[in-house]
């Protein structure tokens, strides 16, 4: 199908873009890679009346680090995240989970603003800013405000974004030395959304876990932390029983639903089955990690 | 809506033509250039046929308004080789038999374009998960790894 007319405008700011999005009352989108917003105006499940196009405001797109942060611009492309050196150096688990979306022609115009306000329940990107503490910078005609990625994604779909609002930046506090990681997902076909995904990082002092986190995506309406199996982890180290037990808690963490692809009770069983992968992963690697 | 004016540069020919903005950029290649070449499947993203290259990078044409190419420079499988003069990977296509009814070939060719640009495609198992965003209805996929590799191969 087609989408339904809309008036165009080219946003050369994100002052310009934000006007635009409150000017417009609620009928405004904004366009970054367009990759989930395209499909969803062909089917005309969206019409909006004006497309907001962010993709030529200049310096939107970048990936640096600063001192223990890495500040990462909205127009990054997912590309751009599977390959920067500061990904790969700081977050591989980040790196890895980027190998997992979508394909290649999608990571080359796919934006990590634009995947973040999407917040499809089976993607990767919002499971990894739940895992990695990220905070949104988001900014209105009426200035800007940050907001912990716990408190952005709300619901399938929905986020903490009023309708003048956009997402300028993603900042990833770095992780601490000893830190090793594990991701584990299963997709019907590589680059599909994750029928379940879990992601583990482990810190360790002493030879036991000081720090654990625990994240899953695909199986509830938002990605989840698993607070009760990051808690249970703390002051231990990991044996068969201990990962049973973690198991148990993914499972119970989530709220799988049933569609073509798989049932609800198939997604609960896989989901504990990953995390069981995920954190013996996350274990090896924070063992040998300097 | 308003028509707008673009400049955009495909297979290295610049075209100026005013476009409302809704106009896919597969169906502005298609109908306003007549380059039939690029495919288009599912008009979604998920198929593939519609895979061209934009400022050097594979870009599925359905999921882009014309609009947004002004002042890109776009490449389509017409920029690959001619008639009597296919290009590396085409004619390794050729003589894998990497086509059957050549519905996805287009989409295959460019998306194998950017492929062998930025993967080692170091094994079958990479390249196949490269194509696994093409759909080939024919399911003729062990052809078009057999076609990718030669033209790795060669490179």
């Amino acid at each position: 199908m087609k989408p339904a007319a809309f008036e165009y405008l080219v946003a050369d700011s994100i002052e310009t873009a934000v006007a635009a999005l409150a000017q417009a009352g609620g009928e405004a989108k904004i366009i970054a890679g367009g990759q989930s917003l395209v499909p969803m105006l062909n089917f005309r499940l969206l019409r909006p009346a004006i497309l907001v196009d962010i993709n030529r405001i200049p310096d939107l797109a970048y990936v640096r680090e600063d001192g223990d942060k890495v500040r990462i611009g909205a127009l990054a492309r997912h590309h751009q995240l599977e390959t920067s050196p500061v990904i790969a150096g700081h977050f591989p688990v980040l790196r890895e989970a980027m190998t997992h979306v979508a394909h290649l022609a999608i990571r080359n115009r796919g934006t990590i603003g634009g995947s973040l306000s999407h917040a499809d329940p089976a993607a990767e990107l919002p499971m990894m800013a739940m895992l990695l503490d990220a905070q949104l910078r988001v900014v209105s005609p009426a200035g800007e405000r940050s907001v912990a990625a716990h408190d952005f994604f709300q619901d399938a779909l929905s986020v903490d974004l009023a309708e003048d609002e956009m997402v300028r930046e993603v900042v990833l506090p770095k992780l601490p030395p000893r830190t090793g990681w594990g991701f584990a997902e299963v997709a019907r076909r590589s680059g599909d959304f994750a029928l379940a995904a879990v992601a583990v990082t482990l810190t360790l002092a002493a030879d036991t876990i000081v720090q654990a986190r625990v994240a899953i995506t695909g199986v509830a309406p938002t990605p989840r932390r698993v607070r009760d199996a990051e808690a249970l982890l703390v002051g231990k180290r990991v044996d068969h029983a201990l990962a049973q037990e973690v198991i148990g808690r993914v499972r119970a963490a989530a709220e799988p639903q049933a569609d073509l692809h798989a049932s609800a009770g198939y997604r609960r069983h896989l989901v504990g089955v990953l995390g069981g992968r995920a954190l013996g992963e996350a274990w090896q690697r924070a063992r040998v990690a300097a | 809506m308003t028509a707008r004016d673009i400049s955009v540069t495909v297979n290295g020919t610049v075209h100026r033509h005013a476009v409302e903005p809704r106009l896919l950029l597969s169906d502005f290649l298609r109908h306003t250039l007549g380059l039939t070449g690029t495919h288009v499947g599912c008009e979604h993203g998920v198929c593939g046929a519609c895979t061209i290259l934009l400022d050097g990078d594979s870009a599925r044409a359905c999921l882009m308004f014309a609009v947004q190419a002004d002042g890109c420079r776009i490449e389509t499988v017409e920029s690959l080789g001619r008639v009597g003069k296919l290009n590396a990977l085409q004619q390794a296509f050729h003589e894998h038999h990497g086509l059957q009814c050549g519905f996805c070939t287009p989409g295959m060719l460019m998306t194998a374009t950017d492929l062998l640009k930025k993967y080692p495609l170091a094994t079958d198992d990479e390249i196949r998960e490269g194509l696994s965003g093409n759909l080939c209805r024919c399911t003729g996929y062990v052809h078009i790894v057999a076609a990718i590799r030669a033209a790795k191969e060669q490179t």
